[in-house]
């Protein structure tokens, strides 16, 4: 699995942090997917309020009602391996910095439409950017994204040939010559 | 084994052979015919050899195993010099070149898109011309590629079974009056030329791992190879093309797998790096004699860039469709290809089926946008069906490739700028198609409409087009450079106009027809 981000027993490392959570969910594709309900990542350099402003920011960006957090960790997980680059924590830091302050202090402590309203005059800024472009891939290119959304992946390798690729019944059936013909079939 | 282990192989110094610069649709084609005929062929790409074992069934892993990601830069008022301004064209770096990517769609050019400027009249900032070919001329070539690349609805070959993301295109295209099936596809609908029949992966993008699909990584090259007169040299980047004392093409110099340079001489030389490294490579070969480039005497080198006007529609309903199951392009639409001035614009466009799998939508639905329209059209995505857009864009002598002294590659070379600004036709259409995209996934209940803008261009062409007049482009209707009798054009930059048409088969049937001319040319020894 690409991307996983379960673990049972928390390794604190370095000088990082750690984003825990619970699925919201006990059924649905994640649910499936994880092997317990509650979920742990640990950071190699971000800080675990880092780590939660992150988190929280990108359900702002990209808010999907009923996606997992353990989905928007990810995120998380590929800004902080980023950050490893010291120009890349610096810009972290001092974003956050920045919402804090305009925060009256701690961001995360707001309701969830003055959180949006200072996020939003914050759009397009360095640091926005590099949240919002990491986001719109390591968001939605993992195998719980996948699960969550309908697409899947590498599952499809071997084709849908058997599987599904004409199963749509809401509409009528093409017809002949125009729907063309599975490899077996001989027209006429 | 890979194919390239017991090839013949050719001396540096041997000037008797044929330089082909790049293996794709045009280079492939063209190296794997004139060896057939018995001439001896040294193929230099840039790109490693990937074979069909390599490919993945990953959106952004294949991404960056398959595509060009050298520098490059861009400018001009298009889209995507500000969403991906180092990404101005989706093509792929590897033996096979574009044809490893593609869709797979292959549409004759119409009879009077080759008469662009007769037909159409001419319009305000745009050079239109009329191709120094005509459609009857081409006509048996275009036959003979269909045949190669097993076609479908062409040569008794079946038409693709239609996916998901068809039928809702079709039952739209009922409402509206159009005719529509599932294309004519270079991909088999059944066990053909030794290949499989489409499994419907839907990774038609990243590689076709069944080899389905034509692609000279897997057809042409090693058929080639297996003569005995065609050498292919992967990782061999050119660099530039040197002539000699009377002006003709003798050797070109490009940089191997270790990163040497080396020199291999040369009888003619034919370019098909796609129509952004060709005109690279020639501005990038001056010479005293050819102070601005070879073959650039007339100043069209790298002119006249063209990406069609493209744009995709995508439309949500309350039932599942999953368009991303099965072939990526297999459902077609020509009704508005006409050229019908009533609707505001000349030329016309094609309409094709399209699915991006969930990494892809996310990166190209709405570069650069965020909150709850985007992530709305995400929640939906397996209730999502999606068309594109294809259609002719005029040429302009603005639009075009030039070198930037501000930017090197990692061979110390100029990378190519990549300039490009649509034209009021080009906006007129594109606001058509999206107009009718739209009416067409409403009349079967569509929920919400994405009008999508350009992705990095697939279609590169004009940018050493071809003209009756030396002073009007860079090559004749054999491809052949006015300038430089050895020196050939064998990829979309030959084109004169873009057509409305994806342009593989036209590329692969001129490759056709220049070799056989190159074949007389050098058994009269005019070259």
């Amino acid at each position: 699995m690409k991307g996983s981000a379960f673990s049972r027993r928390v390794f604190l490392k370095a000088s990082g942090g750690v984003l825990m959570g619970t699925l919201a969910m006990a059924s649905g594709p994640i649910a499936l997917l994880a092997p317990s309900r509650s979920w742990a990542m640990s950071l190699e350099t971000l800080t675990s309020r880092q780590g939660q402003v992150l988190l929280a920011m990108t359900r702002h960006i990209f808010p999907h009602p009923d996606l997992e957090d353990a989905v928007y960790a990810l995120v998380v997980k590929s800004l902080d391996t980023k950050a490893a680059d010291p120009q890349v924590a610096a810009l972290v830091a001092e974003g956050i910095d920045v919402l804090d302050r305009e925060a009256g202090g701690d961001w995360l402590s707001l309701s969830p439409s003055e959180r949006f309203a200072l996020l939003e005059a914050r759009a397009g800024s360095p640091f926005f950017e590099l949240v919002r472009g990491d986001a719109v891939v390591s968001l939605y290119d993992n195998d719980l994204a996948y699960a969550h959304f309908g697409y899947e992946g590498e599952a499809g390798n071997p084709g849908y040939l058997t599987k599904g690729f004409n199963d749509l019944d809401w509409l009528p059936d093409p017809p002949r010559p125009e729907g063309g013909y599975l490899p077996h079939e001989v027209p006429g | 084994m890979a194919m390239t282990d017991s090839q013949k192989t050719f001396a540096l110094d041997d000037d008797s052979v044929v330089v082909v610069i790049g293996s794709g649709a045009g280079g492939g084609t063209l190296a794997n015919e004139l060896a057939q005929q018995g001439i001896d062929v040294v193929v230099l790409e840039a790109g490693k050899l990937h074979t069909t074992s390599d490919f993945l069934a990953d959106e952004w892993g294949a991404f960056n195993q398959l595509s060009w990601l050298d520098p490059r830069t861009t400018s001009g008022s298009w889209r995507l010099a500000r969403d991906f301004p180092n990404l101005p064209a989706w093509i792929v770096k590897s033996v096979g070149g574009t044809t490893v990517h593609w869709a797979g769609a292959s549409l004759r050019i119409q009879p009077h898109e080759f008469e662009a400027l007769s037909h159409y009249g001419a319009v305000d900032g745009a050079d239109l011309l009329d191709w120094p070919l005509s459609y009857e001329e081409l006509a048996p070539w275009y036959d003979r590629a269909e045949a190669r690349m097993g076609v479908t609805r062409t040569h008794d070959n079946k038409g693709l079974p239609g996916n998901n993301n068809f039928k809702v295109m079709y039952a739209g295209a009922q409402k509206l009056g159009y005719s529509c099936n599932t294309g004519h596809m270079a991909i088999n609908s059944e066990i053909r030329d030794g290949r499989a029949p489409c499994q419907q992966r839907g990774f038609c993008f990243q590689g076709c791992k069944t080899q389905a699909k034509w692609s000279t990584l897997y057809t042409e090259l090693p058929r080639g190879i297996a003569t005995g007169h065609l050498e292919l040299r992967p990782e061999s980047h050119v660099a530039r093309i040197e002539h000699d004392d009377e002006g003709r093409a003798k050797a070109v110099v490009y940089f191997d797998s270790e990163g040497r340079e080396q020199r291999q001489k040369a009888r003619v030389v034919a370019v098909a790096g796609n129509s952004i490294e060709t005109p690279r490579l020639l501005l990038n070969s001056t010479s005293s004699r050819f102070p601005k480039g070879l073959a650039n005497g007339a100043d069209k080198v790298g002119r006249y860039y063209m990406r069609h006007m493209t744009g995709s529609v995508y439309a949500t309903f309350d039932e599942p469709v999953h368009m991303y199951r099965g072939t990526t392009m297999a459902g077609i639409i020509s009704d508005e290809a006409r050229h019908d001035p009533s609707r505001g614009f000349v030329g016309g466009y094609e309409m094709e089926t399209l699915s991006l799998g969930l990494p892809f939508m996310a990166a190209f639905l709405d570069p650069g946008a965020w909150g709850e329209r985007f992530a709305g059209a995400m929640d939906q995505y397996d209730h999502m069906a999606g068309m594109w857009l294809v259609g002719e864009d005029l040429p302009q002598a603005s639009n075009r490739i030039t070198l930037n002294p501000e930017v090197t590659d990692r061979f110390g070379l100029p990378v190519a700028n990549v300039h490009y600004d649509d034209h009021p036709n080009d906006v007129a259409m594109r606001q058509h198609g999206y107009q009718q995209g739209k009416a067409l996934y409403e009349s079967v209940g569509a929920r919400d409409v994405y009008e999508v803008p350009p992705y990095p261009s697939t279609h590169n062409l004009g940018t050493c087009r071809m003209s009756e007049r030396p002073e009007d482009g860079v090559c004749n209707g054999y491809g052949q450079t006015h300038e430089v009798a050895n020196l050939f054009i064998s990829d979309g930059s030959q084109f004169t106009t873009s057509a409305s048409e994806n342009p593989t088969l036209t590329i692969v049937s001129l490759a056709l027809r220049q070799a056989e001319y190159i074949a007389q040319q050098m058994a009269e020894q005019a070259i």
